[in-house]
């Protein structure tokens, strides 16, 4: 069975290792002097007071890359499940050759079992050592980006990509054996995908671990940086605060007591008023604070391993359901 | 081997959505025989197959192959050859591959003989099964079902889509590994010529029931036609049965059943051929309040 | 080793027409004592035809005591049915042979023939069996 599953996937398999060998050539290519690039300029920019051109000099470094990695990271698990896991059972199904398969001499079950294993297996190594490269190759440029945690590297680096991989294949299998047609397989399996995905990165990951609620009086020698509106007359303050890292879901400014509303703003913050500094004093006078609601970047791999187990286990339940109903329901 | 049996049915049925494909289907195939499976398309011979395989469950009733319920372990799938409709085979394969697909998955597997029907068959291993035509698609089909050294080997219309001499060939080869095997066969078909020659046994099936089975020596005893002068079939003894009636004017042609010689002199009594057998059931109106026909008794 | 044929028309049971072909081959020489039946296999293999025919066939012979099977070797011949030498048969169909032109030139065609031949035949059979 072991030799039958490998020989239906040869050609899947080779060609995957194929991109993947590509891909592994570029970036051998180019890592090494992105990094050593970081290490002589943006990492000593401090010393040279050039941190912002370093920056963006770095940033705009191995563009066409970036975007292919990018793109190449959000659209491989959506590819594995509908090129390797709708087909897995809908081709069969289709051809009939399911009904040569079943009168060997393996029970379905056991057909079952091999070829889901051995393929969920392979596309797990698959984005797994893909990831491992981009990961390694990205290091560079996360230590100057929005951090790890920004929901447009969060599932392109580590350990997240295999989870995804893995659904995205059950997801599939499980489509085409519903389906039994591989193209309306491949269809549905790409949109539950893409569902599931949109799904995390726009609310169930937040919900994953309580954030941290820290409220502090607001210092502005604290805030990197802090926006000063008076529309209607109306004090608005925002305030980014100095969290390297961290994935922040809110900050606002509030009063003493806690209240969102400013009141209306001091005289010297208007405009066509006197100088900054005069309003930043009216505004310390206020004894206005900061609420910031966030995660830390160090629970970056706490949110790695929930996700990961998450969408693992949202698998093992496909894969589950695929059992069942190829033992009880398929003829 | 009398008295022993590869198929036990007992109120078998199979329903799809509203559809009854298979209805109160009780019989026991004997064993050491070619048993031919003949009725009409849709009257239920691929649905009673799968069930006899293990590819489909049953609604109702039950049903044991070789003592035991079908598709349930490696030991019974093993037992039983099965060659589907359209002979499916992986089109992306080469013949050889599909040869060891048989000797991974089958541990009764005889690589020697497989080889030989490969090579008298003049198959080339190297050649891709789409590529086959489809009477050598069929020989590759038998090859896997028959080199797992089965007890019993299922067909399901594997000639239907064949020109005359693949299909001839493909019945030489069937045999041979029946004589040399002792298979018993399970086969069906829409064509009674193929049939004649190699079952021994035959079973109706039409409208989803049994119409017959039995012997073809002793459904070609106890069946007879009968020409005479025009008249009501309601006339006859009890035991014979009417299968089919045609009428003219002046004319009464029936084919009967019956256990016993018949005697009325009115009628002129001749053997029905089995194509013309099978014809007469096809032909009568199914009548779900009579009770199934009884397999004729040895 | 001799060959069999099978006529799907003849409403001839096959395997009357196997043991009526071995007793014909037996009669003409081709078949003597000692030679080889063909296997059941080799026969089901040509002839796509039930193994169980040909077994009944050869059952039926052995019977009649015209073959015996012994089981690993094969099945062969072990009677004649030589009620008559094969030297008589030439002759005999040289009369045959005269008969027929005979016939022909009276103006009888081959159904009326075949007619006249086969009542002769069974009353004939019939007188024989008065007799004995």
């Amino acid at each position: 069975m072991i030799w039958l599953t490998w020989r239906q996937l040869r050609v899947q398999t080779l060609v995957a290792a194929g991109a993947l060998a590509v891909l592994a050539v570029m970036f051998a290519a180019t890592g090494p002097q992105l990094a050593h690039l970081y290490d002589t300029t943006v990492a000593t920019c401090g010393a040279h007071h050039d941190c912002q051109t370093a920056v963006s000099a770095f940033m705009s470094q191995d563009s066409f890359l970036q975007k292919l990695t990018n793109f190449v990271m959000q659209v491989i698990p959506a590819l594995i499940g509908a090129f390797w896991g709708a087909p897995l059972i809908a081709h069969e199904l289709e051809a009939g050759t399911h009904r040569l398969a079943w009168t060997q001499s393996v029970t379905r079950s056991q057909w079952l079992a091999v070829k889901l294993g051995l393929a969920a297996l392979a596309s797990m190594a698959a984005a797994g050592l893909l990831s491992l490269m981009v990961t390694w190759w990205s290091s560079p440029l996360d230590r100057v980006g929005p951090g790890l945690l920004d929901p447009g590297v969060f599932g392109e680096r580590d350990i997240a990509p295999i989870g995804y991989a893995a659904f995205a294949f059950a997801l599939g299998v499980t489509a085409g054996l519903l389906i039994r047609r591989t193209v309306p397989a491949m269809a549905v399996t790409i949109a539950g995908y893409a569902g599931v995905q949109v799904a995390f990165s726009l609310g169930l990951r937040a919900h994953l671990i309580a954030p941290i609620r820290a409220v502090s009086s607001l210092s502005l020698g604290r805030a990197t940086s802090m926006a000063i509106t008076t529309p209607g007359d109306h004090l608005s303050l925002g305030v980014t605060p100095s969290l390297p890292g961290a994935w922040i879901y809110s900050s606002q400014v509030t009063t003493a007591s806690g209240s969102t509303n400013l009141g209306t703003a001091p005289q010297s913050c208007l405009p066509g008023s006197s100088t900054i500094h005069a309003c930043n004093a009216a505004i310390g006078r206020m004894h206005l604070r900061q609420v910031v609601i966030y995660q830390p970047a160090s629970r970056y791999w706490a949110f790695q391993w929930y996700e990961t187990a998450i969408y693992i286990a949202l698998a093992l339940a496909l894969a589950g359901l695929c059992f069942l109903w190829a033992r009880h329901r398929l003829s | 081997m009398t008295g022993a049996v590869v198929l036990t049915a007992r109120g078998l049925g199979k329903q799809y959505h509203r559809r009854w494909a298979l209805t109160d289907f009780t019989l026991d195939i004997p064993a050491g025989q070619v048993v031919g499976l003949v009725g009409p398309n849709g009257a239920g011979k691929t649905t009673l197959l799968h069930l006899a395989t293990g590819l489909l469950q049953p609604t109702t009733g039950t049903i044991e192959v070789l003592g035991g319920r079908p598709g349930a372990s490696r030991a019974q799938l093993a037992r039983v050859g099965f060659v589907a409709q359209d002979t499916p085979t992986y089109s992306g394969l080469t013949v050889a591959d599909h040869l060891r697909l048989g000797a991974h998955l089958n541990p009764g597997w005889d690589a020697g003989m497989a080889r030989d029907r490969i090579e008298r068959l003049d198959l080339d291993p190297g050649q891709r099964a789409g590529k086959l035509s489809g009477g050598q698609r069929a020989q590759l089909a038998l090859t896997l079902a028959v080199a797992k050294k089965p007890e019993l080997l299922i067909l399901d219309e594997p000639v239907a889509s064949l020109d005359p001499l693949a299909r001839r060939e493909f019945l030489r080869g069937l045999m041979e590994a029946v004589a040399e095997q002792g298979i018993s066969v399970v086969m069906s078909s829409h064509l009674v010529a193929d049939l004649e020659r190699v079952c021994d046994y035959l079973i109706v099936l039409v409208g989803s029931r049994v119409q017959v089975a039995g012997e073809v020596e002793q459904l070609l005893a106890t069946h007879h036609l009968l020409t005479g002068p025009r008249r009501d079939t309601a006339g006859l003894p009890a035991g014979q049965e009417v299968i089919s009636a045609s009428h003219t004017d002046r004319q009464t042609t029936l084919t009967v059943r019956s256990g016993t010689a018949i005697l009325d002199p009115v009628w002129t009594v001749s053997p029905v051929g089995l194509e013309d057998l099978v014809l007469a059931y096809m032909s009568r109106i199914p009548d779900t309040r009579r009770k199934p026909a009884l397999e004729v008794q040895r | 080793m001799i060959e069999f044929h099978l006529d799907a028309r003849s409403g001839v049971a096959p395997y009357l027409q196997v043991i009526h072909q071995v007793r014909q081959a037996l009669r003409l020489g081709l078949l003597r004592e000692g030679d080889q039946l063909p296997t059941v296999k080799d026969v089901v293999g040509r002839l796509a035809i039930n193994p169980n025919t040909v077994l009944k066939a050869y059952r039926e012979l052995e019977y009649e005591g015209l073959v015996a099977a012994r089981p690993g070797l094969g099945t062969f011949v072990t009677g004649t049915l030589s009620d008559g030498s094969l030297a008589a048969l030439g002759p005999l169909r040289r009369d045959l042979q005269r008969w027929l032109s005979k016939a022909r030139r009276t103006g009888l065609d081959d159904e009326s023939i075949e007619a006249l031949f086969l009542t002769t035949f069974r009353s004939a059979a019939e007188e024989g069996e008065d007799i004995a």
